[in-house]
């Protein structure tokens, strides 16, 4: 995984909550066997709309999302991360996240920065009247920047420590691959298995 | 109308959020019971600093869609699957619920079908591939086989996980990055969750089911309202339920935004699963069960919140809108946007009034629908089927509608068939399917024309969910079966007695 310490980029605001993650990515696209080329399924419903802000100048090059609240819900799918990704996003900003998906982007190295809805209603202001502002979101001192607002948001240490630092949650894993063996010591013999296989 | 029956103006400024200090309690509910027996390595330090514990993982479900990217990972990291004896697949995402023996028509599908097949027979992964008897939609084989049991961790790359909660065990579902580090080391780093108590206390009326339960409850805390927690559903009206009932129950907790819910195992839940393939038989039964019993919330263990619901006074719950939160009872109106006091709310309600083709204060059994699905990992096991098939029973259906009955699992479609209630469908005109996923979510050809409107035993009715520009009504097999005779949205209590001569 990229380290991530700040990124700036043109904010895009969505002035929407509660968007799914089939809204995010549709399920027709969860088909591919692949990790990257989900750029076109980015909200490939909304963006038949030629209104919608991803097919305008300057949004349509933007690279950090500021939506309504409960972003994210519903399906897990991991794609609607890759699909933000893929299309350029490095953050999204938002004053709540689904927790599935604010713990798949923390894997993937997209930044879900939790904004107080004030401070949300502030930067969509910005936005929409200088279109193209660009946002710095800035991992070190856990602040966005939009134009004159500037407002501090939440990310958990650990996920912020390992997007700073790069790492790969498997590898840390199993630096505890010993204390794992010991707990399988542990488990009780009544637990089941999967093999052999019983009818 | 009880409280839950109102147009709930969510707002979410009114629940706390996920990273305040969780002091760690003496007195635990279950889930702290739960996690605390899996706990590898406890994190350090406290709240928003503590560092995640590293828990294990009992059961791991795979299926096609969230499964490729994940072995691919392994693959390319060269790391084996730890566990495969703790790892079970099966195909039901994709697959087509019609002609079943022949190849898969869409390429696509079929191609993710021959990956997990091929990812099975090198990581060494039994799979239940389609024809297979225990094929069916992952959440209803598990609990089928007897494979998830009281207090295991369950995961699984789908967020409807939460259903295995019900007995008793802590699941939840879970992307594709932590499926391969389930894979690879067996664990999974999380942090604590809050606790939620869901107390819904009472008797159901006739015609109310646990699908009511579940729409009331995501109405009244909304869609992000257990957002951090785990929920534990508790009461008397839980406690009545059958698994099949709990299972529903749990299965949206997503819907409510938790990660997890949970129903305490007792007598139900031993019955439900002894003699299953993987129950454990004799001495080994007598040791579970001794330790099944010890997993109940204690007297005086504190949640971090809690939710009443009153059972008596409850009616069959039904969707308006595009999230699972925007529902209310089948007796009421099509709510006004204007009447939600929260902007944010009130711009949703418009924006899926028009999405709905809806227009508010239309009596909600005014709204006449093209197709019934009777089906999904919330609505398709056989006492679902019983339910919807006792309404049918001696009735006519509207000859607008299409209804699909899409059973949870083969097996399920076997019990079904034994007992002549395929025959009770197919008399209705309903179309009877294969098992698998279908149309809750459309990714095989199972799937609403734009602008058609279903009301749909599944879980979710966001925009599109079952096809481009198709409109979802949630609703509980008993409604679903009601709506097919009447041809708009019905109760179970609206329909005309049926003839003496058949059974009721």
């Amino acid at each position: 995984m990229e380290k991530f310490s700040t990124h700036t980029g043109i904010g895009v605001p969505l002035r929407q909550s509660n968007v799914d993650t089939d809204q995010i990515i549709p399920a027709v696209y969860l088909k591919r066997i692949t990790r990257t080329g989900f750029e076109d399924a980015l909200f490939s419903s909304w963006r038949k709309d030629p209104e919608f802000l991803l097919n305008q100048e300057p949004y349509k090059s933007g690279s950090v999302l500021v939506a309504g609240a409960d972003f994210g819900t519903g399906s897990s799918r991991e794609h609607a991360v890759w699909a933000l990704k893929d299309y350029g996003f490095k953050a999204v900003l938002s004053s709540r996240f689904a927790d599935i998906f604010r713990g798949n982007s923390g894997k993937q190295g997209l930044v879900a920065a939790e904004v107080a809805q004030d401070d949300i209603e502030l930067i969509w202001k910005v936005l929409e009247n200088a279109p193209g502002t660009e946002i710095t979101v800035d991992l070190v001192s856990k602040m966005v920047t939009a134009g004159t607002v500037v407002a501090p948001f939440q990310i958990d240490d650990y996920t912020r420590w390992r997007l700073l630092e790069g790492l790969d949650d498997i590898g840390l894993t199993l630096r505890d691959e010993p204390a794992i063996t010991a707990f399988e010591a542990t488990r009780p013999s009544i637990k089941p298995t999967t093999l052999p296989a019983k009818f | 109308m009880t409280e839950a029956t109102a147009p709930v103006a969510h707002d979410s400024a009114q629940v706390p959020s996920v990273s305040t200090t969780t002091p760690r309690k003496t007195a635990k509910t279950l889930a702290e019971k739960v996690w605390r027996d899996h706990v590898v390595t406890q994190g350090e330090g406290d709240g928003d600093a503590a560092q995640p514990d590293l828990l294990y993982i009992d059961l791991h479900l795979i299926h096609e869609v969230t499964s490729p990217q994940a072995f691919e990972g392994l693959r390319l990291a060269g790391r084996p699957l730890r566990r495969p004896d703790l790892t079970i697949a099966t195909e039901d995402h994709n697959t087509p619920t019609l002609a079943i023996d022949k190849p898969i028509a869409d390429l696509t599908s079929r191609t993710q079908i021959q990956t997990l097949r091929n990812n099975c027979a090198e990581f060494g992964v039994r799979l239940h591939s389609l024809g297979d008897a225990e094929q069916g939609i992952v959440h209803v084989v598990g609990p089928q086989l007897g494979l998830t049991q009281p207090g295991m961790t369950v995961v699984c790359g789908d967020s409807h996980t939460s259903t295995h909660g019900a007995v008793g065990a802590l699941a939840f579902g879970i992307g594709t990055s932590e499926v391969e580090h389930v894979m690879a080391t067996q664990t999974l780093p999380l942090k604590p969750f809050k606790t939620m108590a869901i107390n819904v206390e009472g008797t159901l009326r006739p015609g109310v089911t646990s699908k009511d339960i579940i729409l009331a409850i995501i109405a009244k805390i909304g869609t992000g309202g257990g957002q951090g927690y785990v929920l534990e559903y508790r009461g008397s009206a839980i406690r009545a339920l059958s698994m099949d009932a709990r299972m529903t129950v749990c299965n949206m907790s997503i819907e409510a935004g938790a990660r997890a819910g949970m129903i305490a195992p007792d007598e139900i839940t031993f019955e439900y699963l002894k003699g299953r393939a993987h129950a454990p038989v004799g001495a080994d039964w007598d040791a579970a069960v001794e330790y099944w019993k010890s997993l109940t919330t204690e007297d005086d263990a504190e949640f971090d919140a809690e939710v009443f619901l009153d059972a008596n006074t409850l009616d069959p719950f039904v969707t308006w809108g595009t999230n699972p939160g925007q529902g209310v009872s089948l007796s009421d109106n099509v709510p006004n946007p204007e009447d939600f006091a929260d902007e944010n709310a009130k711009a949703a309600a418009e924006r899926a009034l028009t999405y709905m083709d809806l227009v508010a204060g239309t009596p909600m059994k005014d709204i006449r629908v093209d197709t019934v699905f009777l089906g999904s990992c919330t609505n398709s096991r056989i006492e679902d089927l019983r339910a919807a098939a006792d309404i049918i029973r001696g009735r006519e259906k509207d000859p607008n509608i299409r209804m699909l009955v899409v059973p949870g699992s083969a097996r399920v479609r076997l019990e079904a068939e034994a007992e002549g209630l395929d025959q009770v469908f197919k008399d209705f005109g309903a179309e009877w399917r294969f098992a698998g996923c279908s149309m809750c979510l459309g990714m095989n050809p199972d799937q609403l024309e734009p602008g058609e409107r279903c009301a749909s035993t599944s879980n979710r009715n966001f925009e599109g969910r079952q096809g481009k520009g198709g409109r979802t009504h949630l609703v509980s097999p008993v409604v679903a079966a009601a709506t097919a005779i009447r041809g708009t949205l019905s109760s179970p209590s609206d329909l005309a007695p049926v003839p003496a001569n058949t059974v009721a």
